[in-house]
């Protein structure tokens, strides 16, 4: 089956040792983001200066995808700017949908693991809450 | 409750004390049952791997129930209780025969007690809503166990919000336990309606609805019972309970989905108002009023599911000639034997009693470090079938303490075979997701 090789090891590192889960004191933008049907409830803090997302972090709990997910978005995000930060949601959310070239998906480094989560539309919304939550964060 | 002593054809791990005739004679009799399920037989490379464990969602139907609303369709098809026909009166015919078929399975005095719904929860909204109507008032009181189904919670919500009356929960221990204490707490002399599950779809726990009923008919407490979990696996008869009103599913119990059954008191049913208002439930429509029909009609609004009610009668009859003894008996040793193979997993914490008797095929747990839904998708790569997330009773889960969790509930139709297959697929998750051994 499709799934059979999706709990890889990049996806569960990333939930088991994430780099990005703790509190940022200095955030000046954070926003909660939620996904009933697994419960995920997760806080997306960041550190934006001169429109550069200097640090960020997320907190919550939830799923193995949808914590995995958020850590390696802000792997790719920190050190962004809020459009590139955008940019990449953009293909990260196309990529869910099977339209993102393979150009693009490199432009996604390991997030691009989380591809065929489309094969498992239930955990769909699990894998963007994360880039859900920052492209509304930014865009308002 | 225990029958352990009683291991005449118990299903046991392997390698056990049990002679290996009673094992294969167990699993001969499953392979037996299985040949009437046409999902169980599909021609193909997947043929018989699915590994369908998520029984309390919806169960699986046997060949003969598709074939009667397939037969309804060929050769009945008219609008029931409307033409004037030979055809419409068939169709009107195969309809309340299903009528009285479901009265007998369930020992209901009189066929017009049964009202054919949609499923359990449209049952339980109709019990809700005409009984506000009916008799709730201000400062009513409604007794209901935390442990329900959404289906047998909001309804009362609603009404309490309607009628200015309040919601009283009876709590239950972690094994789903409810003392006589936790119960008259949440009873007083406001109390008018107590809703109660028979058996937990989460805890698997069955509640005492005859206890529970001598104590209400003398204090004039109507008694709402939600019998999705009970009715396709234990016998279930409402005289016996006492019951008021009692709702289940088809779906559940072998039928179709899209057919259910409310099961009302004659005497309550005739006081009661309508719930849908439409075609065929009337005796006489004039401009601004009506008479509506007679019970069970005044509440069937509308073109029946006649296709559907004729197939749960063909599950009822599918349940009768299988029979309780054999479908309780292979559900207590497959409920057994998953919970002693489930114990063994390090990290797999079981929820509600450890008997596994008190669980009635129904267990739910959770894997440490593992949130339920990638449990689940680990399964699903197995082509393990199992629920997970809050199993829509979420005020249970926060009692418990639990976010949620995942579940395994089993039919007569599973085998030892599938049991081992996803204990075995269990074991290995927590590996997969990168904790050590």
């Amino acid at each position: 089956m499709e799934n059979k090789t999706f709990y890889n090891e990049i996806l569960t590192d990333h939930n088991l040792h994430p780099g990005h889960k703790h509190a940022l004191d200095d955030a000046n933008m954070v926003m909660e983001g939620v996904n009933p049907s697994c419960g995920d409830d997760i806080f997306l803090n960041l550190k934006v200066e001169n429109g550069i997302i200097a640090d960020g972090s997320f907190q919550g709990d939830g799923c193995a995808i949808s914590q995995a997910s958020a850590d390696m978005m802000l792997d790719l995000i920190i050190g962004k700017t809020k459009e590139e930060a955008l940019e990449l949601s953009d293909i990260f959310l196309r990529m869910i949908k099977g339209e993102a070239s393979e150009d693009e998906l490199e432009l996604l480094e390991e997030a691009s693991v989380l591809k065929d989560i489309s094969h498992m539309p239930a955990r769909v919304k699990c894998a963007v809450l994360g880039w859900h939550t920052l492209g509304e964060m930014i865009k308002n | 409750m225990c029958r352990e002593q009683q291991a005449g054809s118990r299903c046991d791990n392997k390698r056990s004390e049990f002679a290996p005739q009673t094992e294969e004679r167990f699993a001969a009799q499953g392979a037996e049952i299985r040949k009437d399920f046409p999902i169980f037989n599909i021609p193909g490379e997947n043929s018989g791997q699915i590994v369908y464990l998520d029984n309390a969602a919806t169960s699986q139907k046997p060949h003969c129930v598709i074939e009667a609303e397939r037969k309804f369709y060929e050769r009945e098809n008219a609008n029931p209780l409307r033409g004037l026909y030979s055809l419409a009166e068939e169709a009107t015919r195969e309809y309340e025969e299903a009528r009285k078929t479901v009265a007998d399975f369930i020992g209901a005095d009189d066929s017009s007690e049964i009202i054919f719904t949609r499923n359990a929860t449209e049952g339980l909204n109709l019990a809700a809503y005409c009984l506000t109507e009916l008799l709730l008032k201000e400062g009513d009181e409604i007794a209901v166990s935390i442990m329900e189904h959404h289906s047998n919670l909001l309804p009362w919500q609603q009404a309490a919000r309607h009628a200015g009356a309040s919601l009283k929960f009876i709590e239950c221990d972690k094994n789903g336990v409810i003392t006589d204490e936790a119960f008259e707490a949440a009873i007083s002399e406001k109390t008018k309606i107590l809703a109660m599950t028979h058996i937990s779809n989460v805890l698997g726990c069955k509640n005492d609805l005859k206890k529970y009923s001598d104590f209400c008919r003398d204090r004039g407490i109507i008694l709402v019972a939600d019998g999705a979990q009970s009715v396709p696996h234990i016998p279930v008869n409402v005289k016996e309970l006492g019951v008021d009103f009692l709702s289940f599913s088809g779906h559940k119990m072998f039928g179709p989905m899209g057919i259910g059954v409310l099961y009302g008191r004659k005497s309550l049913l005739e006081q009661m108002p309508p719930f849908l208002c439409g075609g065929e439930m009337i005796e006489s429509v004039t401009r601004e009023s009506a008479v509506y029909a007679q019970i069970p009609h005044k509440f069937e609004a509308g073109t029946v599911n006649a296709a559907g009610a004729a197939a749960l009668a063909e599950a009822v009859r599918y349940i009768k000639k299988t029979g309780f003894d054999t479908i309780q008996e292979r559900e207590r040793c497959l409920t057994e034997f998953a919970m002693k193979r489930m114990k063994q997993i390090p990290g797999v914490n079981i929820i509600g009693s450890p008997d596994a008797a008190l669980h009635n095929g129904i267990i739910s747990f959770t894997l440490e470090g593992v949130h339920p839904h990638d449990t689940a998708s680990i399964l699903d790569a197995d082509r393990i079938g199992v629920r997970a997330g809050h199993h829509c009773a979420q005020p249970l889960l926060a009692h418990l303490g639990i976010p949620s969790c995942t579940r395994v509930s089993l039919a007569f139709y599973n085998t030892c075979e599938e049991i081992e297959l996803f204990a075995d697929s269990l074991s290995q998750i927590r590996r997969k997701m990168g904790y050590g051994e």
